[in-house]
């Protein structure tokens, strides 16, 4: 996929995003990108909506459910989220959902943090995959690619989706 | 040691001593803490990486802020934790250690925290316990206290920035002090600029030269223009025969005071592993002063310490 059609997607995501949450009236709203992908595609995001409050970023290797299998990776970046999220409404990022492991970690660190009033998933690309009932709310696009498919984002400047074969 | 420290991969087993790691090993122990520090930061200050996982607290030897942040840091990681005291627990009925062991093991446990008044002990521990067991060591005898080094190294890291230009002195004494010991293998890997110990002739062990350091008698020499003081306490209860006139005396002349303090680099940091004798080795004045960081440490163990156990704990790669 090419740069521009990221940049497609990503302004197709953000008026949707714009548009929804003009109906759900929710102004306020903190944005949160998970670590690294997911920070990149939210930092656009953000600059787009034009959010006042700052970027929290997500880094979930504390919580993933892997720890005893492969470790604890060697350079994790401390978690920020520079706000309370006590009832507030929290648009989560991640630039691909694949088995919905990642956002079930993110989705418990953030409750670490406070009890936000809702939490919705914004992911740029959607795959089939799924281990756990997590789906997003919006979508960049979505791909159906065989189980020994990977897609990844590199960035971040540009932004452009890797595929590889891990079999 | 380091064949037992590290696995085939080079990753932390045991954590025993710094003598012999690597600098990029050290490096990575300093960057995983400073991840565990927003730990340390949220409502609640856990992380599930250790979950299900049971640590003991094997202490030998009296010790209340090592054990308090090894049981927090425990705690923080979602660990369950025992404290043995041994003093209260079987080695008094005569049980010895390697039966002891055996017993934790049937416990089922993941990791021993062990200090020990005998050097040796965390290794000879290492060599005796199952495979699936990781051992840290929390201070033996006058051989190693590793973590206490690498907090402090963190503290230095956090103000300083670089190690490379820093001028340390290590004052008190550098005989009895496994602090020291550990301090000396991290200051000089991190490759600071220079390391000096400050201390009578008599609490300075012989031959220390050739660990790279510079001796100084003298306590305002020896202090001359250095970024970072580390005062050690004096470990009385070590002490065989007449080593120190009088505590009154030794403040005379090592103790750490403002006034000698004029003579370090006016940004200079202070700091003590505690537990600190006012008025001995140092003023209160200058352990409650604005140059003084040893509470930070105190806070900067914590993070260390879930650091050394997530990465030990973290190679036990499942091989079954």
């Amino acid at each position: 996929m090419s740069i521009n059609q990221i940049d497609m997607l990503l302004n197709s995501m953000a008026s949707y995003l714009k548009n929804k949450l003009k109906f759900q009236q929710r102004d306020a709203v903190l944005m949160i990108g998970i670590h690294t992908g997911g920070v990149w595609v939210a930092e656009r995001l953000h600059a787009m909506l034009e959010l006042s409050e700052p970027l929290g970023q997500l880094n979930i290797a504390f919580y993933r459910d892997d720890f005893s299998r492969i470790g604890l990776h060697p350079h994790v970046k401390p978690s920020s989220l520079p706000f309370e999220v006590d009832n507030r409404h929290i648009i989560l990022v991640d630039d691909v959902l694949h088995t919905g492991r990642t956002i079930r970690a993110a989705l418990n660190e953030i409750f670490d943090y406070g009890r936000p009033a809702s939490v919705t998933l914004a992911v740029l690309v959607e795959r089939n995959g799924r281990e756990l009932p997590i789906q997003p709310d919006v979508i960049g696009c979505s791909l159906c690619l065989d189980s020994g498919k990977q897609i990844k984002l590199c960035g971040p400047e540009p932004l452009y989706l890797d595929y590889k074969n891990t079999r | 040691m380091n064949a037992i420290q590290l696995d085939k991969e080079g990753h932390l087993k045991h954590f025993i001593g710094i003598e012999g790691l690597k600098r990029a090993l050290l490096i990575e122990i300093l960057d995983t803490a400073t991840s565990f520090i927003s730990v340390g930061e949220k409502a609640v200050k856990k992380a599930p990486i250790l979950r299900g996982k049971t640590i003991i607290n094997l202490f030998f030897e009296p010790s209340t802020r090592t054990r308090t942040t090894f049981e927090l840091a425990s705690k923080r990681l979602s660990a369950d934790v025992l404290n043995f005291n041994i003093n209260t627990s079987s080695s008094s009925k005569g049980e010895n250690l390697i039966d002891m062991l055996r017993n934790l093991e049937a416990m089922h446990c993941d990791m021993f925290i062990v200090r020990h008044n005998a050097a040796g002990a965390a290794h000879f521990i290492a060599q005796h316990v199952a495979p699936n067991i990781s051992i840290i060591n929390a201070g033996d005898g006058q051989h190693e206290h590793p973590t206490q080094a690498m907090l402090d190294m963190y503290t230095i890291r956090q103000h300083k920035g670089d190690f490379a230009p820093l001028r340390v002195a290590l004052v008190g004494d550098i005989q009895h002090s496994r602090v020291a010991r550990s301090n000396i293998y991290a200051l000089q890997t991190l490759g600071v600029s220079e390391l000096r110990v400050v201390g009578p002739k008599t609490l300075i062990p012989k031959g220390i030269e050739k660990f790279g350091v510079k001796v100084f008698n003298d306590l305002k020499t020896g202090l001359r223009d250095v970024d970072v003081i580390i005062m050690l306490r004096l470990q009385r209860e070590r002490m065989r025969g007449a080593l120190l006139p009088s505590a009154h005396e030794y403040f005379h002349y090592y103790g750490l005071t403002q006034e000698v303090l004029k003579v370090a680099h006016p940004e200079a940091i202070v700091m003590h592993p505690g537990p600190i004798n006012r008025g001995v080795e140092i003023e209160s004045k200058v352990a409650d002063g604005k140059r003084s960081v040893i509470l930070e440490q105190v806070s900067n163990g914590i993070a260390i310490r879930m650091a050394v156990m997530a990465m030990t704990l973290g190679t036990q790669r499942e091989t079954y």
